[in-house]
């Protein structure tokens, strides 16, 4: 199905939203966001540069941030990796790892400053367990949207 | 093993175009998405129709999980008193036999409380609860705090309504759709409550904090005298929060205030009180309009 990582990344994104889970901290990490980034580092020719502006849009409903935080995040992580691709001759899963790491890191701690940026002061201490956790579920998140990739294709 | 395939534009005129083109809208669309970021500044509220749709999308599906809240949320707790058995035996028995003395005085102050509003006048129970329900999830995966409720306007929930648990305050409604409304929560940077300590009625703020716990700041500069163990309820200023609802524990001090402990975990909570906001409370209607006061009047 055409649609699988489009469906699969919004349904991730509402899924903290659907939990039976009241969190008090940022406990959960952004799982649209690491299926997003799985995705674009799977399979880069599958989305255009503008993704990120829909897809960041529904997370936005969901995540509680002000609408466009994710856009605009989203939209330059696109970017930044549409940029390293050209130059990038050789990869494994440790480089794979290392661009992801760097991606969460910049959208979740963007986050915290575009919410400064709405007035609202926040430490960066408070989501440093987020991304934490983010960085150490990324490796599984890829393994997820591969084995989604191989049914997609199958079908 | 090699980079993965790449959009190549190759020498056609027409795919050279269009990959410009997808780069063109997705600059301007970030730089437009960072506006967008910008004028939440000064509307916090917009797009308020589209966010509590999402939220009423799937709240069918947040109904049917209900059962696990209490043991999800539960689960730091129980492995944290494994770890730290002994030392918090210890604690704990100091602040049973603290407790036993406060509760001795606590009757003593209920019974006279009694004979005092009786005295007024007052009706037993000053506080009308619109709704008994549950919360049914929360934006785990964001720094922001909010929850979402389950019930909206079908049960006459209205904007700016406290909400608490037995044991504390949980938050307030901040939109309310036709069947769930949605919760700031007392731990968002957003929220502030106006609270007094429970021993002397000293006031102070209480500011969420974003990583679970809130700041108490003194609202007379200059006073950090907090200690460990102090109970911040609400002290009704701002005609919001219902007067007495218990709030926070103080758990660390800081040169400007103190760090403190909600008293209600929402996670734990099976159910919670929608209350109606005490400026339109009964008691307070009855009150004689202050000098100079106008209806209506926030």
């Amino acid at each position: 199905m055409r649609a699988t990582p489009v469906i699969s990344v919004m349904l991730l994104s509402a899924l903290p939203a659907m939990l039976p889970m009241i969190a008090t901290f940022p406990a959960l990490p952004p799982l649209g966001l690491i299926a997003f980034v799985a995705w674009r580092r799977l399979r880069p020719e599958l989305w255009s540069a503008w993704i990120g502006l829909p897809l960041g849009l529904w997370d936005d409903l969901f995540s509680g941030m002000p609408i466009g935080s994710a856009m605009f995040l989203w939209t330059i992580i696109v970017l930044a990796f549409e940029f390293v691709d050209y130059r990038l001759l050789w990869q494994d899963q440790w480089i794979d790892w290392l661009l992801a790491a760097a991606a969460l890191a910049f959208a979740v701690f963007g986050g915290v400053a575009l919410l400064a940026l709405t007035g609202l002061d926040l430490s960066y201490r408070v989501v440093l367990p987020q991304l934490g956790w983010s960085l150490l579920i990324y490796p599984l998140a890829g393994r997820f949207v591969a084995t989604l990739d191989r049914w997609r294709l199958k079908r | 093993m090699a980079p993965p395939r790449h959009r190549r534009p190759g020498y056609s005129r027409k795919a050279q175009i269009g990959l410009f083109a997808s780069y063109v809208i997705a600059v301007v669309g970030a730089v437009l998405a960072l506006l967008l970021v910008l004028l939440s500044r000064f509307d916090p509220s917009g797009f308020r129709a589209l966010r509590q749709g999402a939220a009423e999308i799937f709240a069918p599906v947040a109904r049917g999980g209900e059962n696990v809240t209490g043991s999800v949320g539960s689960i730091d707790d129980t492995a944290a008193a494994y770890l730290r058995a002994g030392s918090q035996n210890k604690a704990l028995r100091k602040e049973l036999a603290a407790a036993r003395r406060e509760l001795l005085e606590a009757r003593a102050i209920r019974e006279e409380n009694r004979q005092l509003k009786a005295l007024l006048n007052l009706a037993k129970d000053n506080v009308e609860t619109v709704a008994v329900t549950r919360l049914l999830g929360s934006t785990g995966s964001s720094a922001r705090r909010y929850a979402t409720l389950d019930a909206g306007r079908n049960r006459g929930i209205a904007i700016g309504m406290p909400i608490r648990a037995d044991e504390g305050l949980i938050g307030r409604v901040l939109d309310v759709g036709p069947t769930v409304s949605r919760v700031l929560l007392l731990t968002d940077a957003e929220n502030v409550v106006p609270v007094r300590r429970s021993r002397d009625g000293l006031p102070a703020l209480a500011i969420g904090r974003g990583d679970g716990n809130v700041d108490i700041r003194a609202l007379n500069t200059g006073v950090s005298d907090f200690t460990r163990g102090d109970i911040f309820v609400t002290s009704g200023t701002g005609g919001l929060y219902q007067p007495n609802t218990p709030v926070a524990i103080v758990v660390a001090k800081q040169s400007d205030g103190a760090v403190a402990r909600p008293l209600a975990h929402p996670a734990r909570v099976s159910a919670v009180m929608v209350e109606r906001a005490f400026r339109d409370s009964a008691d307070v209607k009855a009150l004689p309009p202050a000098e100079g006061e106008r209806d209506g009047d926030e």
